[in-house]
């Protein structure tokens, strides 16, 4: 049996999925992150100054690049996975001889490959308002697809434990935006009083905003190696859980 | 060899309900069966497990001797299912639909467009290759989830009630299909809840109920088993009453129309000779149902009045 054969299917069913809608998957983040940029990199962060010796703009750009990662990786699985589930077309996948790991890799490439398009078109777009100069290529790519691998996971897992459409949309709504608003995406931690700069430091989102903003910039907040050592652990922790899911059918069979 | 092997299958599922208590089934490579039963008799359950949908409190399940636990993969890699309900994705195109099953399976980009147009062109669907699924008509559909069944060339091939809701005419071709699939060498299992149906097709049935086997046996031997023929008889005259003819049951339809129950150690032509004696004149005669319909009936019956003794 050929697995890369169904993997790929997998794949590109996931890929053209996305690219056939692009004015809902990769308009929208062009658009509401050119406004950020213009309005709290130019308009507003001309006037706040350095922070850690770079500009505001070069700043913020990084976070808003690594947070549409985020959001788009974590969307594209759980929205993707619970149609399949809600459509009962998952029964299309079960009945084939594919094992749990191709399904769960043909569904996190595609959240990976979403998070990590929307990341370049936002970058692009950063670059109509400030150069980008990457200190260290291979943290940023890195710490990009290691943050797009884990929330595709979550996503995943969102989506196998979700019984209705409000379900998938309650982890996004209450718990990604604000953790990763809270991730240091507009500010340093240090800018915060220590009450809360030692509560920051519970935001697993605020070591990868922060490890790629070191790839990008040079400047962060935390230790790298424990950002990476943090992503490395939530990934193979939601790996093993996600597999767990599968084999024991929950919430995709009787 | 067997193309499927059930021995004391058992599910219970988490509410309590205990949908199989332990069935055997076997069905022989190349067969056509039929699986019936009434609503929530076990037949979605046992069919769900078989295609691995459904997990199975206990017993064992091989199809073509590969273990559905065991040898997962080899035991799906010979079965084609197609369900009770529309399951593809709908905003997804007949062909993309067919021919991701087929990446599915492992077949190579060459072969899996081969056999999709093959499939698809069986189905009389090429012309609808290109359409968006959710356009299709409710025949359409079925036809679309066989030629997917179907594209992996299977050995085994499940059909869950494939002509629920299609017209006659789709019904027939369907039927004719099916028959081809089945001669070529696939082995069908099809449960349906149309016995004429199972009748014309199949030529071993099984019938379950309240999750037990009540009968498994070839189609003919059970056929014979009936002992009294219903037909319809169209008269030329309008009769005023009902005629009592002994040894017949006769029933009235209309005052042209009249339903008789014929046992079959008496047979039809007293009957006649009854009638004509009496200047009725018969312009046709047709059965009233079909045979099948009457022993499910009378099986599910016996069964049920066990239950309640």
């Amino acid at each position: 049996m050929n697995y890369s054969i169904a993997l790929k299917t997998l794949v590109v069913k996931e890929v053209y999925r996305f690219v056939r809608i692009w004015p809902q998957t990769l308009l929208p983040p062009a658009i509401t992150t050119a406004l950020y940029f213009l309005i709290f990199g130019k308009l507003i962060g001309g006037r706040i100054g350095d922070i850690h010796g770079v500009t505001y703009i070069d700043y913020i750009v990084p976070g808003v690049i690594l947070m549409s990662v985020i959001s788009h990786s974590y969307s594209n699985v759980v929205s993707s996975f619970y149609s399949t589930k809600f459509q009962r077309n998952i029964e299309e996948l079960l009945v084939a001889p594919i094992p749990n790991v191709v399904i769960l890799l043909g569904y996190v490439s595609g959240g990976i490959i979403r998070g990590l398009l929307v990341g370049l078109v936002v970058a692009l777009i950063s670059l109509l308002f400030t150069p980008i100069v990457i200190h260290n290529l291979a943290i940023t790519l890195s710490v990009a697809l290691m943050t797009a691998t884990l929330f595709s996971l979550a996503g995943f897992i969102n989506a196998v434990l979700a019984e209705s459409f409000d379900d998938i949309s309650i982890i996004p709504n209450f718990v990604l935006t604000p953790l990763s608003y809270l991730g240091g995406v507009f500010y340093a931690v240090d800018m915060l009083p220590p009450l809360w700069q030692t509560i920051s430091l519970g935001n697993p989102i605020l070591y990868m905003i922060n490890a790629f903003r070191f790839g990008l910039t040079g400047v962060t907040d935390v230790d790298i190696k424990l950002a990476y050592l943090m992503t490395g652990g939530f990934i193979a922790t939601l790996t093993l859980f996600s597999l767990w899911l599968l084999y024991k059918g929950i919430g995709i069979k009787n | 060899m067997k193309a499927l092997s059930i021995r004391n299958l058992r599910k219970t599922y988490h509410n309590g309900f205990e949908a199989l208590k332990g069935i055997d089934l076997d069905v022989e490579e190349g067969d056509f069966f039929a699986l019936l039963g009434p609503n929530g008799a076990g037949k979605s359950t046992a069919i769900g497990i078989i295609s691995s949908l459904v997990t199975a409190s206990s017993g064992k399940v091989s199809i073509f001797g590969h273990d559905i636990k065991a040898d997962n993969a080899k035991a799906k890699s010979c079965l084609g299912l197609v369900p009770q309900e529309v399951n593809f994705n709908q905003f997804e195109t007949v062909k993309g639909i067919v021919y991701n099953q087929a990446g599915y399976y492992g077949l190579p980009r060459k072969l899996a467009l081969q056999r999709t147009e093959l499939c698809l062109k069986q189905m009389d669907l090429w012309d609808k290759r290109d359409t968006v699924s959710r356009r299709l008509s409710g025949g359409m559909k079925r036809r679309v989830m066989i030629a997917r069944a179907m594209v992996h060339a299977p050995k085994l091939l499940i059909l869950d009630e494939p002509t629920a809701g299609v017209d006659i005419e789709i019904r027939r071709a369907m039927w004719e299909m099916m028959k081809t699939v089945n001669q070529q060498g696939t082995t069908i299992i099809l449960t349906t809840h149309y016995l004429e149906e199972a009748e014309s097709l199949c030529r071993n049935i099984a019938i379950i109920d309240q999750g037990h086997i009540v009968e498994n046996t070839d189609m003919a031997s059970l056929l014979a088993r009936l002992h009294i023929d219903h037909f319809v008889l169209d008269l030329a005259d309008p009769l005023d009453s009902l005629p009592v003819i002994d040894g017949y049951q006769l029933e009235w339809v209309s005052d042209k129309v009249l339903n008789v129950a014929v046992p079959k150690e008496i047979g039809l032509n007293r009957l006649f000779a009854q009638l004509s004696a009496r200047n009725i004149n018969v312009v046709s005669l047709k059965n009233k149902s079909n045979r099948l319909e009457q022993l499910f009936l009378d099986l599910i019956d016996t069964k049920a009045k066990g239950a309640h003794a």
